[in-house]
């Protein structure tokens, strides 16, 4: 009796261990990737480096088009996506009845989610950049990128919505109220928090995507920042890429300092996604 | 129609898919009295008493057959929206909004067009007298409606469908999820409330049934199997099933 409790409860420390374990790797991993990223840059991440136009001269090379290419390119797919995602999730969760054919169009824009990035690409190339004719330009870029993370924004809003409880909704048409002030005054403002934070992370993800757009065609040798969206471009990640890809060794410490950019770049958009839940959440208990 | 109908259900019968969940119910609801409708579990009260207001409308494998009127008019043929205004529901489940308990009682008036601040404050004020929980939340209104009791939340819930001028008002198991004080309380506010309004209450509690209505209307697996004065049908019930019911024997 004696022996098989203390047998039962070890078994439980042994798998909390490989728990923990599990945890340490992973955070190690991390780590070392960030220590190492952060030595080799550190020392190239000044203003003059964030303010320059790429150059074959690794002294002069700077990241200001990428940056100015990645901000544009982020507004520019949030203004397309998001609206279009929302109401998809609305109109899905709200509007559409539960029938056969809803339930294949929701299975079908998961696996969408699911489908590798690069394909996403070619699909933009032959459809924006050639069937539409926009040419290589921050236009296609963004219409590309929204294609890819319209899922991803769709199946987030979804889950934000469906976690409004229905008595809620109940209680408003009970009163007299329609779909539309039902959805306006009470689905919306309570499901907002998560659908912000859903589609935030979903453009987070395409802050870093680089396949697609090397599809589509966005250049690294970009020296001026766009000014319409008819514009060539380039983003970090590409222009991250490109130094990799050369054999001069200070062309890798720059690399390096642009992915300390993007990195922050990433963290500032996921922390804020966590403040923005956190702080709508405290008043949200049902 | 009797003059003092309000209510009127003829051969009314409910589908849920294949299921069918009220068999030919014909009944006649009272004006100014509380009418009660009794029976075990899954008899189809509920689904009789959200007829009333439609809704079951938002349940996409609901079908129904028959008429009910309200005042004459066959509310399946009028504006649901028009109707939920004029017959207001109460829920099992306290549901006030996340919002400030002024917020939970102005939404309604504001979404039927009332703008007018004192006219929107004094309308909450009355709703919360009427709901008798204006002295306890007077000098808070603005204070999360979810950090009131739960007996306080469900009379904000009568102060909320009562600020829109309701003629009736259906409860759909209003005490079931509250304490034996609560329960009083919200007792007393019916009886109280049937001198403006007619009310139908849906109850698994007999006592209950017994103790706040004028009439009561017996269900079972979907059919009304007795409808009468509540003291007839609780002290001298016509039919066995129901004097079965009321005594204990299942149920």
């Amino acid at each position: 009796m004696k022996k098989g409790l203390t047998n039962r409860q070890l078994k439980g420390r042994v798998f909390e261990l490989v728990c923990l374990g599990s945890m340490m790797a992973a955070l190690a991993v991390l780590t070392v990737l960030l220590w190492d990223v952060w030595t080799d840059g550190h020392a190239w991440l000044d203003l003059q480096f964030l303010d320059s136009f790429p150059s074959r001269f690794p002294e002069k090379a700077g990241i200001k088009s990428a940056i100015w290419g990645t901000f544009w390119l982020m507004i520019m797919t949030a203004l397309i996506s998001v609206p279009l995602g929302v109401g998809a999730a609305i109109y899905l969760q709200e509007y559409a009845r539960k029938t056969t054919l809803t339930r294949i169009i929701e299975t079908n824009i998961s696996n969408l989610a699911g489908v590798p990035s690069i394909v996403y690409g070619i699909l933009g190339l032959a459809l924006f950049v050639r069937a539409m004719d926009l040419e290589r330009s921050l236009i296609s870029g963004a219409l590309t990128m929204s294609l890819l993370i319209l899922p991803i924004i769709i199946i987030s809003s979804q889950e934000a919505i469906l976690a409004v409880p229905s008595s809620i909704r109940e209680a408003s048409y009970a009163i007299g109220a329609t779909k539309w002030q039902t959805i306006r005054y009470h689905v919306l403002p309570d499901a907002l928090p998560g659908i912000l934070t859903g589609n935030i992370l979903a453009l987070s993800r395409a802050i870093g995507e680089t396949a697609p757009l090397i599809m589509i065609g966005a250049l690294t040798f970009i020296a001026f920042t766009p000014s319409s969206p008819r514009d060539p471009f380039t983003v970090l990640p590409i222009q991250i890429f490109n130094w990799i890809s050369r054999p001069q060794e200070e062309f890798h410490f720059l690399a390096a300092a642009g992915i300390v950019v993007l990195l922050v770049f990433l963290l500032t958009m996921n922390a804020a996604a966590i403040l923005l839940r956190n702080r709508y959440q405290k008043n949200l208990k049902w | 129609m009797a003059p003092d109908s309000t209510i009127d259900v003829r051969n009314l019968n409910a589908y849920y898919g294949s299921n069918h969940a009220l068999k030919d119910i014909n009944m006649t609801i009272k004006k100014n009295r509380v009418t009660a409708i009794i029976g075990p579990s899954g008899c189809g009260k509920s689904t009789l008493i959200r007829c009333f207001n439609r809704m079951n409308d938002f349940i996409d494998n609901f079908r129904l057959e028959g008429e009910i009127l309200i005042n004459g008019v066959n509310i399946y043929r009028a504006n649901p929206v028009e109707l939920r205004k004029r017959v207001g529901m109460v829920f099992q489940k306290p549901n006030p909004f996340p919002k400030s308990i002024y917020e939970n009682i102005a939404y309604g008036p504001r979404i039927h067009g009332v703008r007018d601040k004192s006219r929107l404050d004094s309308i909450v004020e009355e709703s919360l007298k009427e709901a008798s929980l204006w002295e306890e939340v007077s000098h808070r209104l603005n204070d999360n409606a979810l950090s009131l009791s739960g007996g306080q939340q469900q009379r904000l819930c009568i102060a909320r469908a009562l600020a829109v001028d309701p003629e009736i008002i259906l409860f759909d198991e209003p005490c079931s999820a509250l304490d034996p004080l609560a329960t009083v309380k919200i007792e007393d506010l019916i009886t109280e409330l049937k001198k403006s309004y007619t009310v139908v209450i849906v109850t698994h509690n007999m006592q209950q049934a017994a103790r706040v209505s004028d009439y009561t209307a017996f269900l079972y697996l979907g059919e009304l199997i007795e409808y009468d004065t509540t003291k007839k049908l609780f002290e001298k019930p016509d039919r066995e099933l129901t004097e079965n019911y009321i005594t204990g024997r299942f149920g």
